[in-house]
């Protein structure tokens, strides 16, 4: 299979679903002239011109609220914040207007809006343009986010977004970007909700997701010279996130490991921990484990954002640890 | 002398009637303990819903306040469904999801109240910006308080909305009171319509009491946005009758102050004058009209009363497609 980037991989979802259905369009700050602070716009505006793919002013509530606002008139927008750490402008939008339109109208209207929220830890981008702030929105029902791994689910998953009818937040790693993978050509659809086994073991389960499913399947190579057998899951879905899929390999493996760059504490795997606790705990032989980022805003010098990166060595440990 | 047909007069007389009628009867089942929640009345601003949605048809938008049931009538929703809702019964616009705060009637275009204050701004823009690629005629508008100025809200929307040309309408209902809060004290200018200049377009003022100063304004921003011409800002200048809500007990002002506004101000009165004077109208046609409009929202009640609750098995729907 030909191998793009990840950042390839959403313009081929874009440009794909955008010919496909002329209600899709796009909008957000530097996405049409500058083809998006990552590159991953370009070209887009020569394809389908200024007006689907619309540079906005830097004015986030305006953004975000015009796209509920174009969705309830029928349109399907996709709206770009830039850094996912700016969603914070407009979060009345987000979590008051956006997450709770259908409910509280009583399913008067669909809302199909995909928010893309480029996160996680850059070089040096420090407190305001590295976080990751998934957890925020497992707390708020009325929408669904998803968080892709890998250029294939990047493309799969954004298209499944932009055709779904309720608004999906789209998580997209900004060092993913440059990665390059095999990328199925044309209709390619990963389903929301659905997690991925991406590998199979016996011994321990790490659930993970976006950049730190890096640091899984490092971990379980290393653990595997040591006769641990790592079953590596892939969340890709966050809300609804798939517990079927997360029930069967404890209950094969015994042992559940959860692995995010966010901060730990009310993070995912917090959730994730909890359920399988009330849901599985008899068949557990070891505490759950789980790694995220320290209680601490990102910081910014080398040494400290160093320290704040979840390492390798930790995760291999900390799994030996449970047996 | 503009003249106005039969048909508009009656509009005009029949709306604001029953938005004071469904206000007042609603009032009564409230304090009645018959209703649950938060209730915000529009009594004595029922000339600018009213004035502003005979410009309107089904199929432009309106965004709507907290204080929503006088544009959600004025748009043309059902009493009953609107009366159930705030029932929360199954019957109602939201099935008993939204209530008073949260009521909406997509079907004929009233995309929400909303119970965040400055929060129907920016999808009002959206919905704008909605119809414009769709290259439709239609527009959208958005009421809002004097205090809804003062949100990021507002300063966002309007720049997005004259930026990309967009077919919005901006309804300022300047009624004097944010929350408990007299309009000069947390507002930097006496008028809204001042901030449009600030945003490039065009910002009127009308006696928000008066319907067919409404009627005209909004007929000229209506005509302006659907040629492509852009948002307009109309200051409508009104005064709220009542409390902030139901049963606020209104610390920050006099009854006296109250009932003098309402004595030489109320909508419908200047109106009954304005048609009685004028010859538009007569004591019988308006006295029929009031009539119809009493049996109407009593019935409305009935329906109300007569739906049941939703099921407690119902909390999970609608939440997603």
């Amino acid at each position: 299979m030909r191998e793009i980037t990840f950042s390839q991989a959403t313009l081929e979802a874009m440009s794909e679903e955008m010919r496909r259905d002329k209600s899709i369009f796009v909008m957000g700050e530097d996405i049409a002239r500058q083809g998006g602070i990552f590159g991953q716009f370009k070209g887009l505006p020569q394809e389908f011109g200024f007006d689907r793919v619309r540079d906005t002013p830097i004015s986030e509530t305006a953004i975000m609220g015009a796209g509920v606002g174009a969705a309830l008139a029928g349109m399907r927008p996709v709206v770009d914040m830039h850094f996912a750490d700016f969603m914070g402008v407009c979060m009345d939008e987000i979590f008051n207007q956006m997450a709770k339109i259908r409910y509280m109208f009583g399913g008067q209207c669909r809302l199909p809006v995909v928010v893309r929220a480029p996160d996680g830890l850059t070089s040096g981008g420090a407190a305001q343009h590295s976080q990751s702030i998934e957890s925020w929105f497992m707390h708020i029902p009325g929408i669904k986010v998803v968080i892709p791994s890998n250029p294939a689910d990047a493309k799969g998953l954004l298209k499944a977004a932009i055709r779904d009818d309720n608004p999906v937040i789209y998580f997209e790693n900004k060092i993913l970007y440059r990665e390059k993978g095999p990328v199925p050509e044309g209709e390619y659809i990963v389903p929301i909700g659905k997690a991925n086994v991406a590998k199979e073991g016996k011994d321990v389960t790490i659930i993970s997701y976006s950049i730190m499913m890096k640091k899984a399947f490092e971990a379980a190579e290393i653990l595997a010279k040591d006769g641990i057998d790592v079953e590596v899951i892939d969340l890709r879905t966050i809300v609804p996130y798939d517990r079927e899929t997360i029930l069967e390999s404890v209950k094969k493996t015994h042992r559940l490991v959860i692995v995010h760059e966010a901060v730990k504490q009310g993070g995912v795997g917090a959730e994730i921990a909890a359920f399988v606790a009330e849901e599985a705990i008899d068949y557990l032989d070891a505490p759950i484990l789980r790694f995220g980022a320290p209680f601490t805003p990102v910081p910014f010098s080398p040494v400290l954002e160093n320290a704040y990166r979840i390492k390798i060595e930790d995760i291999v440990k900390g799994i030996k640890e449970m047996f | 002398m503009t003249e106005y047909s039969k048909e508009l007069l009656t509009y005009f007389y029949r709306t604001m009637c029953r938005i004071r009628l469904f206000e007042e009867t609603v009032e009564k089942h409230f304090l009645n303990g018959e209703i649950p929640g938060f209730v915000h009345l529009y009594i004595g601003e029922e000339a600018i819903a009213t004035g502003v949605c005979a410009n309107l048809t089904k199929s432009d938008y309106i965004e709507s306040t907290h204080r929503g049931h006088g544009h959600t009538i004025a748009k043309g929703a059902d009493v009953n469904r609107a009366m159930a809702e705030i029932f929360g019964r199954k019957t109602g616009f939201c099935k008993g999801k939204g209530g008073s705060m949260h009521i909406a009637d997509f079907s004929v275009g009233m995309l929400g109240a909303n119970g965040v204050v400055g929060g129907g701004f920016n999808l009002a823009v959206g919905a704008a910006l909605g119809i414009k690629m769709q290259e439709r005629k239609d527009v959208s508008v958005v009421f809002f308080g004097d205090g809804a100025s003062n949100r990021g809200t507002f300063h966002e929307g309007a720049n997005l909305a004259a930026a990309w040309n967009l077919p919005v309408i901006f309804v300022c209902e300047n009624n004097k009171w944010a929350s408990t809060t007299p309009h000069g004290s947390q507002t930097s200018v006496e008028n809204i319509s001042d901030r449009a200049v600030g945003y490039g377009m065009p910002g009127v003022i009308v006696d928000g009491n008066d319907v067919f100063e409404v009627y005209e304004a909004t007929k000229k921003a209506v005509e302006r946005a659907r040629q492509g011409g852009g948002p307009t800002l109309i200051e409508a200048k009104t005064y709220r009758i009542k409390g902030h809500f139901v049963g606020d007990p209104e610390l920050y002002r006099t009854k006296e102050e109250v009932k003098e506004q309402f004595e030489k101000n109320d909508p419908i009165k200047r109106f009954e004058m304005k048609v009685l004077e004028e010859k538009w109208m007569t004591e019988k046609e308006l006295a029929a009209i009031k009539e119809e409009e009493e049996e109407l929202i009593k019935k409305s009640v009935e329906f109300a009363k007569n739906s049941p609750f939703p099921d407690a098995s119902e909390i999970y729907e609608d939440l997603y497609v």
